[in-house]
């Protein structure tokens, strides 16, 4: 996804480093990163730990960082080239709720064409770049955290930790716990959502709610498709703010 | 970060959490919080002291003998200093990269997610 993008910038003096966020780690993002085979580091992270220095509350997310290793820009939706791959379905295959999903994602709202040219321009200009911000800046503007949201993040790492290993049954609770500390974090819930295996096959990490012929059995309190389309899926990324 | 014991050595408190023991307290970046009580000398840190004067949440589940120690949040902010956090994760095949390893670069730090 990154690739084309690496592969015009990096003589610019720009490398990327992409991370896969996923307490299920290597297994689960290898056939994404051998498809993509990227130039560039490519590293899995099953502790989140990129989010929780960074301030990564959703995917994709991308952070600016210079030569000097200041962060220029904090974490913000970063809209790749191109989107990712789906699973593979023809039409007609797919079950109505991933139809339902794919449409509620196509709402999406992001200016990929923007960013790269946000970036493109920073390389050109560096801390001249009108999208480079200043150190206070960069703090101001990232993830607002506060007591209730570091507790959250707590919560979070030890159900990380638990499904790491093999104890799903004993990571609910603390992602539920993370989930209502820090109901704005996006990236809590999808990670929950994808280790209950309500459908079985490819499609069970992307179906991210309850099974239909059991839907009692769906621990947590909200699933995507209520939640997007609570909030609107054309709210789903922030719009780039120079 | 996870811990199943809270006496741990100064090298892994400072891993564990990006914040340094200095004589003038717990530093990141700029940002030192004063501690009493630290014997610099000391083998180990009392991580449940350190988490209550520096504010951070450490979490305990007693059935399993676990704690998580959670990030600060004293400045009402998930970044304390616009000095970029160390990072070192593992690529496919397990070989760790540190992210310091590309000063001199301009970088886009780009997390995704395969679901």
């Amino acid at each position: 996804m990154w690739q084309e993008l690496r592969t015009e910038l990096h003589p610019l003096g720009l490398e990327i480093v992409t991370v896969g966020i996923d307490t299920v780690g290597v297994d689960a993002c290898r056939p994404f990163i051998e498809a993509a085979a990227p130039s560039h580091p490519s590293l899995i992270d099953t502790h989140h730990v990129v989010a929780e220095r960074f301030g990564v509350t959703n995917i994709p997310n991308g952070v600016w960082i210079d030569e000097e290793g200041m962060i220029v820009r904090p974490a913000e939706t970063s809209p790749a080239p191109r989107r990712a791959a789906r699973p593979a379905a023809g039409p007609g295959e797919l079950p109505q709720h991933m139809m339902d999903i794919f449409a509620e994602s196509a709402k999406f709202q992001t200016d990929p064409a923007a960013y790269a040219a946000a970036l493109r321009d920073w390389l050109a200009n560096g801390s001249s770049s009108r999208y480079a911000l200043s150190p206070d800046q960069v703090v101001e503007r990232s993830e607002p955290r506060n007591a209730d949201a570091a507790r959250g993040q707590a919560h979070f790492e030890l159900a990380a930790h638990l499904e790491q290993v093999g104890d799903h049954a004993s990571a609910v609770p603390h992602f539920r716990e993370a989930h209502r500390l820090v109901p704005d974090n996006f990236s809590y819930k999808r990670q929950a959502w994808s280790l209950e295996a309500s459908v079985d096959g490819p499609l069970s990490r992307f179906w991210q709610g309850p099974a239909e012929d059991d839907p009692d059995a769906w621990p947590y309190d909200s699933d995507w498709l209520s939640e997007v389309r609570g909030f609107g899926a054309e709210n789903y990324y922030r719009p780039f703010v120079p | 970060m996870i811990l199943d014991h809270l006496a741990i050595s100064r090298a892994a408190f400072e891993a564990g959490t990006g914040w340094q023991i200095k004589p003038e307290g717990a530093c990141r970046g700029e940002v030192c919080i004063p501690l009493r009580n630290q014997d610099a000398n000391a083998p180990t840190v009392d991580v449940a002291d350190l988490a209550a004067q520096m504010g951070l949440p450490l979490v305990h589940d007693e059935a399993l003998g676990l704690w998580s120690l959670g990030p600060w949040s004293g400045n009402d902010r998930t970044l304390v200093s616009a000095e970029a956090p160390e990072l070192e994760l593992p690529d496919l095949d397990g070989n760790l990269f540190r992210l310091s390893s590309l000063r001199g670069q301009k970088v886009l730090l780009v997390a995704w997610a395969p679901y």
